[in-house]
């Protein structure tokens, strides 16, 4: 089962936070959404949610009860224990009994909270917390889980806790669309969106992002046009979006985080042109 | 340091609107609603000589009702039913001149020119014989606990869900909204109701305040009242993202209630400019009913009014309140759920196209 938004136009007053954006979300597949602040990330999660109405397009999502959201926010009570959490939102789901119990055990296992069970949420640490979440969302094993930046704030052994949750919740067939701001585990999705304004840059599986690149990456410690290079560590890149950089200048292969910038700043350069 | 803070000042609206409306707020109400003073009393006058005691009466008796063919008993239900806050029952030397003591202002006021009328006036306060300050202040005490947990403590309920991202979960869940809101507001419903009890029970006790009318009535209005200002809470909650504009906003409710609704300044002494605003307020009507059905021991009939008035209140606020909400909590929810599962919410848009790789 696919899963998608598409032609999606939402407005919030004069601002445009998604602009004719098409993405689909195949079952059992990873789709990462990344960009910069402001790129319409939530948005587009939240349009998916069904939590913000659509200007313009439509939107092919689960029944609510198959449908499974971890908010940007903590996405737990924080005066409820782990376990009464889980029972709360389990409860909604119309689990209950023997079931809800070996789903409960199950999860708090796979996600290292058993020893966490009987804590209050405000008492967890930000990554227990957002694993807490992340349990919360897929109890009632949903077709189509929602991500807001489920890794974002949180040290990187619960980072590399949460991924594999993320892949086992794929895996058993769920289709996942998760936002992020590390472009490392962007890469490691079956699939990923670029966003930047309300607009999708690029999209597809990282290998036939990076191979449709156009362009070329030149490095440098002094820019030749300032608007068209960004710092990445000590030295500079610059983009040639001709694939004409002066004689000399040195080539670099582009990663994924050039790929955005690069892409970026061909949208916002010809816009302002 | 301070620029910084006088840019942060303007840009906070609710914080502006205390420091500049308060003041002028406060202004206004002690200057012209703070009279303990009643200038004059609703009176009836009955019995075979009515006309001419009238004719006798200063004009600080405002008489109102005027009944030749009265008696006592018909005396005593005007006051009961606070149509009147005096009546005198003529045909007898010294005249008796029964006083509404639960409306406690207006009482000391007429007792004070009664007692003027030397042997000609046998004066009899019912209600409140002693005329205790208690007595009438634990009914309308009553209503400011249930005003308090009802818009102050549901709406930072209410807002913390919003402020910690839950409500935002909850949402996208499938729980309808109106069991969202049920869920919300049944807990402080309860804790109000229970609180309501501890109160009355506890001013009986220890003030002695009698419960002279029908229970049942007292908390039917109880819970009518709490349905207004329980639909107050969520209404607060609906325009305010953190706990501290909830609280900011409640005590813009609160504190216009405690003031203007009669309980600390009666009403009949405000400024008519004031006055009106008491009138607007839910604590006003509950008041009247408390008082009336725990201290005078008037039947709903003769508290029709006050009833009506909360009622109609409870409808508009609550419901508006609870719409306001629904729409907070559940923004793409009819579409989705006309179309069901997997379905559109919309037509597709004639022209869109589908991003692909290479495309921006």
């Amino acid at each position: 089962m696919t899963y998608a938004v598409r032609s999606a136009t939402v407005r919030f007053g004069p601002a445009v936070a998604l602009d004719d954006v098409t993405v689909e979300v195949p079952g059992g597949s990873v789709v990462a959404v990344v960009g910069g602040d402001g790129a319409g990330k939530s948005t587009l999660l939240r349009a998916l949610a069904g939590e913000v109405s659509l200007d313009a397009g439509t939107v092919e999502a689960p029944p609510r009860e198959r449908l499974g959201y971890l908010p940007a926010s903590s996405g737990s009570w924080a005066a409820l224990t782990v376990t009464q959490n889980i029972d709360f939102v389990a409860g909604i789901y119309g689990l209950a009994g023997d079931e809800l119990a070996a789903r409960c055990a199950e999860l708090l296992d796979r996600a290292a909270l058993t020893p966490a069970a009987g804590r209050l949420a405000a008492q967890l640490s930000g990554g227990m917390r957002r694993k807490l979440g992340f349990v919360m969302a897929i109890v009632h094993r949903p077709a189509l889980l929602i991500l807001d930046e489920p890794t974002t704030g949180i040290d990187p052994v619960s980072r590399i806790d949460l991924w594999r949750l993320v892949s086992e919740a794929a895996a058993s067939g769920a289709a996942v669309l998760m936002s992020t701001t590390y472009l490392d585990e962007a890469e490691r999705a079956g699939h990923l969106v670029v966003l930047d304004r309300g607009r999708v840059l690029v999209q597809g599986p990282y290998d036939r992002v990076r191979a449709d690149f156009a362009g070329v990456v030149t490095r440098a410690s002094q820019p030749v046009r300032a608007e068209w290079a960004w710092r990445r560590g000590r030295i500079l890149h610059e983009y040639w979006p001709g694939a004409d950089p002066p004689a000399g200048a040195t080539a670099v292969e582009p990663d994924l985080e050039d790929i955005v910038i690069a892409l970026s700043l061909a949208r916002r350069n010809a816009v302002s042109s | 340091m301070i620029v910084k803070e006088f840019r942060e000042l303007v840009r906070d609206r609710r914080t502006l609107a205390m420091l500049i409306v308060m003041p002028l707020l406060l202004l206004v109400i002690f200057g012209y609603a703070a009279n303990f003073y009643v200038s004059s009393v609703k009176t009836a006058v009955v019995g075979p000589q009515a006309s001419q005691v009238v004719a006798l009466l200063p004009s600080f008796f405002d008489v109102t009702v005027t009944e030749p063919a009265g008696t006592q008993a018909d005396a005593r239900t005007l006051l009961r039913d606070n149509t009147v806050d005096v009546a005198f029952v003529t045909g007898k030397t010294p005249v008796p001149a029964l006083v509404d003591g639960s409306n406690l202002f207006a009482a000391q006021s007429a007792v004070a020119a009664l007692n003027k009328a030397g042997d000609r006036v046998t004066t009899q306060v019912l209600y409140n014989p002693g005329l205790k300050t208690s007595w009438v202040m634990v009914p309308a005490i009553i209503g400011l606990i249930l005003t308090f947990i009802g818009t102050i403590i549901t709406s930072i309920g209410m807002v913390r869900e919003r402020e910690s991202g839950t409500l935002e979960q909850l949402a996208v869940m499938p729980i309808r909204p109106s069991r969202v809101i049920l869920g919300k507001i049944a807990p402080y419903f309860l804790v109000a109701a229970l609180d309501m009890i501890i109160v009355t029970v506890l001013g009986i006790l220890l003030f002695a305040v009698p419960f002279n009318g029908n229970p049942l009535a007292f908390a039917l209005g109880a819970a009518i009242f709490l349905f207004v200002v329980l639909g107050l809470g969520v209404f607060i909650s609906t325009i305010s993202q953190t706990v501290g504009q909830a609280i900011q906003t409640a005590f813009f409710f609160l504190l216009p209630q405690i003031l203007l609704s009669g309980m600390i300044f009666p009403l009949e002494a405000m400024a008519a400019g004031v006055r009106w605003i008491g009138y607007l307020l839910p604590l006003t009507y509950f008041t009247m009913i408390s008082q009336g059905i725990m201290l005078r021991g008037a039947p709903i009939a003769a508290l029709w009014l006050p009833f009506v008035v909360l009622t109609a209140m409870a409808v508009v606020v609550f419901t508006g309140a609870t719409l306001r909400f629904r729409r907070d909590l559940a923004p793409g929810r009819p579409a989705r759920q006309a179309h069901g599962p997997a379905a559109a919410t919309e037509p597709a848009a004639a022209g869109g196209k589908a991003n692909t790789v290479g495309t921006s």
